[in-house]
């Protein structure tokens, strides 16, 4: 199998605060990796560091074999990287297909002229773009909503406009930010195989932060435990949930140093 | 047609053009800027001197007026543009300020603050009508294509705006350059027509009617924009005796639209036909809700 993301020694402090500390991981092509901890244990800061949001101290992030370190995170976002956030940031005042459409703006390899003096060449491709916005929208069951404003969404719905709009720049590598935030079992249980199968039909890697843990045992191939910045643990569910320090890091004992 | 009712005409025109500025930056971008005036005595200035020191023809003038805008947008954007929100208001604001008194201070070129006088009279109804087409037809153009989205993305959710890719700061200098080529070509059209321009003429009050223009029209909305411009220029046409308190009936305006009306007259919608045909089905449908009831 093929590595698309490489981790290797990550480490970012704020002032004294080691927000995360020498984390390493490796994601293989098309599987779900999963980042699990208590709160404040650095899995967003990890997100916002892939993503270049944050400058990390030290430590080198590989996508697809090209150093992403120190990128923009519109560079890494270019790069075939999407993301969705914690507290969803939809373009609240657009409508549903816009928020897509502005995602697709890769797809409109126009130039100012023409879009200025509407030449062929950008009605073509933007004829072409809201195709395929629409298309993308039936698959994850938003073509009924197109028209609606992002902001007057139900919170589910939203939620599968952030993933949309992650979708519409064909990124290779997602990373999901807590997907199943406020949803009930059998809501979550949905998201696992609606997730699934965006997995394989836009051949994704995916890699993602949940607190529920029944979406994160049945869907990762491969967890990894933080807790205050550190990896505690990494492995397949099973092994995750048997290990020693996780149990304790969760449900208190010893005191775990940073 | 009078004199009068066409000076009207042209003065609502040109104001148009620079209200368009900013609705693109403040409406579109949500960057607010209260040194506009700024750009548009650059090319007030520019053009004037370039007609009357170089015996350029009109439309040179007009076209240099707005590059020198443009050049000087880029250099003060790459500077500022990084700033967050209000500080980046604040450097606009100093930047108008600066201009005004760096042009009052360059008496020798400029003519100080006694004014810059003997510009021909170039500017006529034709060429402001036709300014005003393009103009329009510019911005909607440009608004309703790639580059708009972006910019109502970084308007909505900028960090979301960078996870799908764009390049914010780009387009952030993009919206900011456009403003200034607008409001160039608004001074080089406003100086042809009065022939006789000042520095005080492009000062703070002139930054803020632009912008408040815009936030009364509604931001998000190019027709809103375009309302509010032609009544707010109307309005001291038609109360003429009272227009020297044009500025508190802005305050006014602006308190009553904020409190009553947020997103302004027309905030995030256009004036289309069926914008129009959905207000007239309310209209009715609300009239027989009455007769129901009565």
């Amino acid at each position: 199998m093929k590595e698309i993301l490489k981790i290797d020694n990550l480490t970012k402090k704020f002032g004294g605060v080691c927000a995360i500390d020498n984390f390493s991981v490796t994601l293989e092509e098309g599987t779900v990796h999963g980042l699990i901890g208590p709160n404040g244990a650095g899995k967003t800061t990890i997100f916002n560091t892939i993503t270049g949001i944050y400058k990390p101290t030290s430590g080198i992030i590989e996508f697809m074999g090209k150093d992403i370190t120190n990128k923009k995170p519109y560079q890494v976002a270019q790069e075939g990287i999407g993301r969705t956030f914690q507290n969803i940031r939809l373009f609240s005042q657009l409508s549903v297909l816009e928020n897509v459409f502005i995602a697709g703006h890769l797809d409109a390899d126009y130039d100012l002229f023409a879009a200025i003096l509407r030449l062929s060449k950008f009605g073509k491709k933007e004829k072409y773009l809201r195709e395929n916005c629409i298309e993308l929208l039936k698959i994850l069951g938003l073509y009924d909503r197109m028209n609606e404003k992002a902001g007057s969404l139900p919170y589910g719905h939203q939620r599968k406009l952030e993933i949309a709009r992650a979708l519409a720049l064909r990124p290779k590598l997602l990373l999901l930010d807590e997907p199943a935030a406020g949803m009930n079992r059998d809501e979550s249980k949905e998201l696992v195989e609606f997730i699934n199968e965006l997995k394989e039909k836009f051949k994704l890697t995916i890699l993602m932060v949940e607190h529920h843990m029944d979406v994160v045992m049945s869907i990762c191939r491969r967890i990894t435990v933080l807790n205050f910045g550190k990896t505690i643990a990494e492995g397949t569910p099973k092994e995750i949930q048997t290990n020693k320090l996780v149990r304790e890091a969760y449900l208190g004992g010893e005191d775990v140093a940073c | 047609m009078s004199g009068y009712v066409e000076g009207v005409i042209i003065l609502i025109g040109i104001n148009i053009i620079a209200v368009l500025g900013v609705s693109i930056l403040t409406g579109f971008t949500r960057l607010f800027s209260f040194g506009n005036a700024g750009f548009m005595a650059i090319g007030a200035y520019t053009s004037a001197i370039l007609t009357t020191k170089f015996n350029m023809p009109f439309i040179i003038s007009l076209l240099g007026g707005m590059f020198v805008a443009a050049l000087i947008s880029l250099a003060l954007g790459k500077l500022t543009l990084g700033l967050k929100g209000d500080y980046f208001l604040i450097t606009t604001l100093g930047f108008g300020e600066c201009t005004r008194v760096l042009i009052e201070f360059l008496d020798p070129i400029t003519g100080g603050a006694r004014g810059y006088a003997g510009i021909p009279q170039k500017t006529t109804l034709f060429i402001v009508l036709i300014s005003v087409v393009l103009a329009i037809t510019v911005a909607r153009n440009l608004l309703n294509s790639k580059y708009g989205r972006n910019l109502k993305a970084i308007r909505e959710q900028e960090i979301a705006a960078d996870a799908v890719g764009i390049d914010t700061a780009r387009f952030k200098q993009l919206s900011f350059t456009v403003s200034a080529v607008y409001a160039g070509w608004a001074g080089a059209l406003f100086a042809h027509y009065y022939m006789f321009i000042t520095p005080v003429m492009f000062n703070l009050d002139k930054s803020s009617e632009l912008t408040i223009t815009v936030v009364i029209g509604g931001l998000g909305s190019l027709t809103g924009s375009i309302i509010a411009t032609t009544v707010l220029t109307l309005l001291p046409e038609v109360l003429r005796s009272v227009a020297n308190y044009r500025m508190l009936f802005y305050g006014i305006a602006v308190v009553l639209i904020i409190t009553l009306r947020p997103n302004g007259l027309m905030g995030y919608k256009e004036l289309s036909a069926s914008w129009i045909k959905n207000l007239l089905l309310q209209i009715r449908r609300m009239f027989r809700c009455r007769k129901e009831v009565a």
